[in-house]
C-alpha cells in the first residue's frame, strides 16, 4: 500500500488537520508478511487511521535497527512504531524478538538523549487484522499528539 | 579480541563539552566484532550525540569515519585529512587504538568512547567472557586448556579453593569455579594425575609486575 492509498483510504484525517495544529509524523516500519499485509487489509476493508504514518517495508522486522529507528528521529520524525508478526509466529521465527529487544533499548537510548522512549513502540499483528494496524496507528498519533512535535525539526531544521 | 562495552552518553558528552566540533573515529576490527565501536555504533553514538546536544540548545558538529585498525599507523592515515576540520576526536576504540591516535596525530586530542574491559570470548550473541589476562607465560597447557589466571577470581595455580562450592565460585552463584572445570576437563582427557603435580609460585615479571611490556622481533624489523 503506498502512501496515497493511505490518504485515500483516511478522509476523516483531513478534517481533523484542520482542526488540529499539530499532525504528528510518524514512520513504521513493517515487515513485508504480517506487517505490510496488516496495513493491505486495513486498506482493503476501508478501515479509517492517521494519514501521518509513513510505512517502510523490511525483508522481516528483524531487520530493524536501533540505528535506522535514531536516523528516523534526527530526520524529524514524530514518534517511530514498529508493526511486527504475532510472537511466535514470525515467518524468520524470531525477528519479532529481536526487534523487540532493539526496540527496548532505543527506548532506553531516546531517554538518555531527552527525547523520550515513548516516542517509539512495536505491535504485533497478523496480516488479517487490518483493524489492529489501524488502531495501532490511531494509538501512537494520539500519544505522540500527546507528546508534541519532535523539538529537533526546528533545532536541526528538519522538516 | 579485545572486548570493550560504550561509556554512557553523559560521561560522552561531558567530555565533549568544550568542543564544537567533533570526529567518531571506529574500529573495523575487535570492537566491530563485540558491537561497541563498529562503523554502526559510530552512526547511532553519533546520531544521538548530534540529537542531545541539540535538544540542550548546542547543536554539535559530529562527523564519522570508522579505520579497518586504529592500532595501527598505516590504517589511520586514511582519515588525517579529516583531522583538519574537528575540534577533537573521540574514538571508539580499545584504548590501544586511543593511544595509537594521540601518537600518531600529537596536535589533536583523542578521547576515549570506550572502557576497554578484557580478552575475552563471545560465548553467544551478546555474551562476552573473559578468557586471557595476557600473563605473558601461559599456563594452559598444564589445566586442560582452561585459564586459572583468567577464569579463577583468585588466579590460583593449584586450585580448587574452600569457596568452590557446587561447582560454582564464591564470588557469585554464575561464576563457574575455573578449577572445578578445570578437574572436570583433565578427568574426560584422563589426565587426572597430571593435577598431583604441584604448580610451583608462578613468576609474574612476565605479567604487568614486570612494568609495560615490549616485544622485539629483530628478524622483523626493517631498521638496521
Amino acid at each position: 500500500m503506498t502512501q496515497e492509498t493511505v490518504s485515500a483510504v483516511s478522509p476523516a484525517t483531513t478534517q481533523e488537520n484542520a482542526v488540529e495544529p499539530f499532525e504528528p509524523d510518524i514512520t513504521a516500519f513493517t515487515c513485508i508478511y504480517c506487517g505490510f499485509m496488516s496495513a493491505d487489509t486495513a486498506g482493503a476493508l476501508h478501515f479509517s487511521y492517521p494519514a501521518n504514518v509513513k510505512l517502510l517495508k523490511l525483508p522481516c522486522t528483524g531487520k530493524v535497527d536501533v540505528e535506522y529507528i535514531l536516523k528516523a528521529f534526527e530526520n524529524g520524525a514524530d514518534g517511530v512504531y514498529v508493526v511486527a508478526c504475532p510472537l511466535g509466529n514470525c515467518h524468520h521465527l524470531e525477528g519479532n524478538v529481536r526487534a523487540t529487544k532493539r526496540v527496548a533499548y532505543a527506548k532506553k537510548l531516546l531517554d538518555e538523549i531527552g527525547l523520550g522512549g515513548e516516542r517509539v513502540e512495536i505491535f504485533y499483528m497478523s496480516g488479517g487484522q487490518g483493524g489492529a494496524f489501524a488502531e495501532a496507528a490511531r494509538t501512537m498519533t494520539e500519544r505522540i499528539r500527546k507528546m508534541g512535535p519532535n523539538p529537533l525539526r526546528k533545532i536541526l531544521n528538519r522538516c | 579480541m579485545i572486548v570493550a562495552e560504550q561509556k554512557s552518553l553523559d560521561e560522552i558528552k561531558t567530555m565533549l563539552a568544550p568542543y564544537q566540533k567533533v570526529l567518531i573515529v571506529g574500529c573495523g576490527t575487535c570492537v566491530t566484532v563485540c558491537f561497541a565501536g563498529g562503523e554502526k555504533e559510530v552512526a547511532i553514538l553519533a546520531s544521538a550525540l548530534r540529537m542531545a546536544t541539540g535538544l540542550e540548545g548546542n547543536p554539535k558538529q559530529i562527523m564519522e569515519a570508522t579505520v579497518q585498525r586504529q592500532c595501527e599507523y598505516e590504517y589511520n592515515e586514511a582519515i588525517a585529512d579529516k583531522l583538519k576540520e574537528v575540534d577533537v576526536v573521540l574514538s571508539l576504540a580499545c584504548g590501544i587504538g586511543v593511544q595509537t591516535m594521540n601518537e600518531q596525530f600529537p596536535e589533536m586530542l583523542t578521547l576515549p568512547g570506550l572502557n576497554t574491559t578484557f580478552l575475552g570470548q563471545p560465548t553467544e550473541q551478546g555474551v562476552w567472557v573473559e578468557r586471557c589476562q595476557a600473563c605473558g607465560n601461559c599456563v594452559l597447557a598444564t589445566t586442560g586448556g582452561i585459564c586459572p589466571i583468567a577464569r579463577c577470581s583468585k588466579s590460583l595455580l593449584n586450585g580448587p579453593c574452600g569457596g568452590s562450592q557446587g561447582g560454582k565460585c564464591e564470588i557469585d552463584p554464575d561464576v563457574p569455579c575455573a578449577w572445578q572445570q578445570i578437574y572436570d576437563r583433565m578427568k574426560a582427557l584422563g589426565r587426572l594425575e597430571a593435577l598431583l603435580e604441584v604448580a610451583e609460585a608462578k613468576d609474574w615479571r612476565t605479567s604487568r609486575d614486570g612494568g609495560p611490556r615490549k616485544i622485539v622481533r629483530e628478524d622483523l624489523r626493517l631498521e638496521k
